[in-house]
């Protein structure tokens, strides 16, 4: 596998769910490259990514309904492996290869 | 043959902690009980001591709509004793395709009623109590400490959070479940209960521990505006019923006598489950996710350490959760000069006053394929707004972002959408672009969408 080699990205998935999938181009998995570092030469972590995604992945410009304040906006959760990112570092948390994280959106309907 | 020697479960203290009369546990069951409830009571771990648990148990359900109402049918049919229903709302045609335990001839009637008429149909033993009314901060803790565990089947953020405050400083199990559109989430919260501010080892979260604050209004969507497929929530609704079965009939809402979780019993890893239903695929491996979540949080506003959360203080008014689950959203209000009442515009329409213009409808395609206003031309929201960006972002020429129609750089333009607002949004957005040439070209809004057109025009217009 090229990408296990390939030093400079990381290959991860990242499934949007519960409505956010809608700011994605309707696409609920994403297979993406991540850059392994960001432009301070730090690992990338989670918040390197959100980031990332909001400028290279996300088409819908209701970048609100995704960020608010520069961080990920209340009411969205985020697993890391299918677990709560508190449980990992939240933001802090540094990507490694072939992790899936998954966004997604609170319900209150019913 | 039944026999009544209560011993067996003498040995368990804990019992006497959630008011499980120890010669409830030991009764002999009824011939219709024993008939009615064979089949689930010899699965293996439910037994008569499962059934009689069930039957000595109170359960209350909150709200009677497309989660509550498949909840309900499993709680009933499966002999809950006491079942507790709340509601304020009527039943209405457009709730029958997921709401199951209404009815066509039931319209009108107060929907706690109408379950209740039908869950009596399905089992008339158990005893069933309205609460016909909203749950609000001032009467929560009144209905809630009636019953041993609560299922959250409402559909707004505010009485979620509320609901969760109440059951943790009643040191009540909550099963909460949500559902909208193609997707549904369950979660079981609060049990084993233990009293608030208890932080010195491993419990079970509350609902603010897993989803400290809510979203903004302006992101979230309601059945009624985004849809809602009626075996998704219904779905969810089974899947609460479930889990709540399971903790009453298996006592997993008590402590066991020495605090040790034992461990089959597995609560200790919080799991939100979520459910996601794709219209253009079959099901598959991601339709069913677990996902791994925290325990209570040292920190929580209601549960934790320091929380200063009480009854006293909700019925008072304190927190205000309207309040915290409504932060302002933006008011768009065009000045009135780029606006037109849907009843005027029809009215200048049908005299001749119109100039040749183009009409935008900005809702989504599924609305604007029930019906539009004649001439209409449909460009959804959020494909605006994405080629609005593209525009600015990339340069380009914005009148692309128009319908061909419109080409012409006089032509005035309206814009309609589903209640108003988007429409509004989306003139300044026009006008961002320069598509109004300084004022030479009109951009009217039509004030408050096809809503107020049906409202104001056309009462047989098909609005959803």
């Amino acid at each position: 596998m090229s990408d296990v080699t390939d030093a400079t990205t990381v290959p991860i998935t990242v499934d949007f769910s519960g409505g956010l999938e809608m700011l994605f181009d309707n696409q609920r998995r994403h297979s993406v490259s991540l850059p392994a570092v960001d432009n301070e030469g730090r690992p990338a972590t989670i918040g390197f990514l959100i980031d990332y995604l909001c400028k290279n992945l996300m088409k819908d410009p209701r970048v609100d309904l995704f960020v608010l304040d520069k961080h990920i906006r209340p009411g969205i959760l985020v697993l890391i492996n299918d677990a709560d990112w508190e449980l990992e570092g939240e933001e802090a948390y540094e990507i490694q290869p072939h992790d899936n994280i998954l966004f997604v959106s609170t319900l209150h309907g019913g | 043959m039944e026999e009544g020697s209560g011993n067996r479960n003498g040995t368990n203290g804990a019992t006497a902690a959630t008011g499980f009369a120890q010669n409830g546990l030991s009764r002999r069951l009824t011939d219709d009980e024993f008939e009615r409830y064979s089949r689930q009571m010899i699965v293996p771990g439910m037994g008569k001591e499962g059934q009689l648990r069930l039957i000595n148990s109170r359960v209350l359900i909150i709200g009677a709509g497309g989660l509550g109402c498949p909840a309900a049918q499993y709680i009933a049919g499966a002999g809950v004793g006491t079942i507790g229903i709340v509601d304020g709302d009527v039943v209405e045609v457009s709730n029958l395709h997921r709401q199951v335990g209404h009815a066509t001839s039931r319209i009108g009637m107060k929907k706690v009623d109408s379950l209740i008429q039908h869950l009596r149909g399905l089992n008339d033993l158990p005893a069933y109590i309205s609460h016909p009314f909203h749950l609000t901060p001032h009467n929560a803790a009144d209905i809630i400490s009636q019953y041993d565990l609560v299922m959250d089947c409402t559909d707004n953020p505010a009485t979620r959070y509320l609901i969760s405050d109440v059951c943790v400083l009643l040191c009540k199990p909550l099963v909460s479940a949500a559902s909208v559109q193609k997707s549904g989430q369950l979660i079981v919260l609060n049990c084993p209960p233990v009293p608030q501010g208890l932080v010195d080892g491993k419990y079970a979260p509350c609902y603010r521990c897993c989803f400290k604050k809510p979203p903004p209004p302006g992101s979230m969507v309601s059945c009624g505006e985004a849809g809602i497929m009626g075996p998704v929530v219904g779905m969810m609704g089974v899947a609460q019923a479930g889990e709540a079965i399971k903790i009453l009939a298996s006592a997993l809402h008590v402590q066991s006598e020495n605090n040790e979780s034992t461990p089959e019993r597995n609560l200790l890893q919080p799991t939100l489950l979520i459910y996601t239903y794709d219209l253009e695929s079959a099901v598959g491996p991601y339709s069913f996710r677990a996902l791994k979540m925290g325990g209570r949080r040292k920190n929580c506003f209601a549960c934790g350490e320091n929380s200063t959360l009480t009854l006293e203080g909700i019925r008072a008014g304190n927190p205000n959760y309207e309040q915290f689950c409504s932060v302002p959203t933006p008011n768009h209000s065009l000045p009135p000069e780029e606006r037109i009442t849907a009843a005027a515009y029809h009215a200048a329409k049908v005299r001749g006053e119109l100039p040749e213009h183009i009409l935008i409808d900005t809702r989504e395609k599924e609305h604007f394929s029930f019906g539009s206003i004649e001439g209409a031309v449909n460009v959804p929201f959020g494909k605006l707004l994405m080629k609005a960006a593209a525009i600015k972002r990339d340069g380009g020429s914005a009148s692309e972002i128009l319908p061909p129609e419109a080409c012409k750089p006089d032509t005035p333009i309206f814009v309609v959408c589903r209640r108003g607002l988007d429409s509004q949004e989306t003139v300044e957005k026009l006008k961002e672009l320069g598509l109004d040439y300084g004022g030479k070209r009109k951009i009217m809004d039509i004030k408050g969408g096809m809503k107020a057109w049906k409202e104001e025009v056309d009462p047989t217009f098909p609005y959803i």
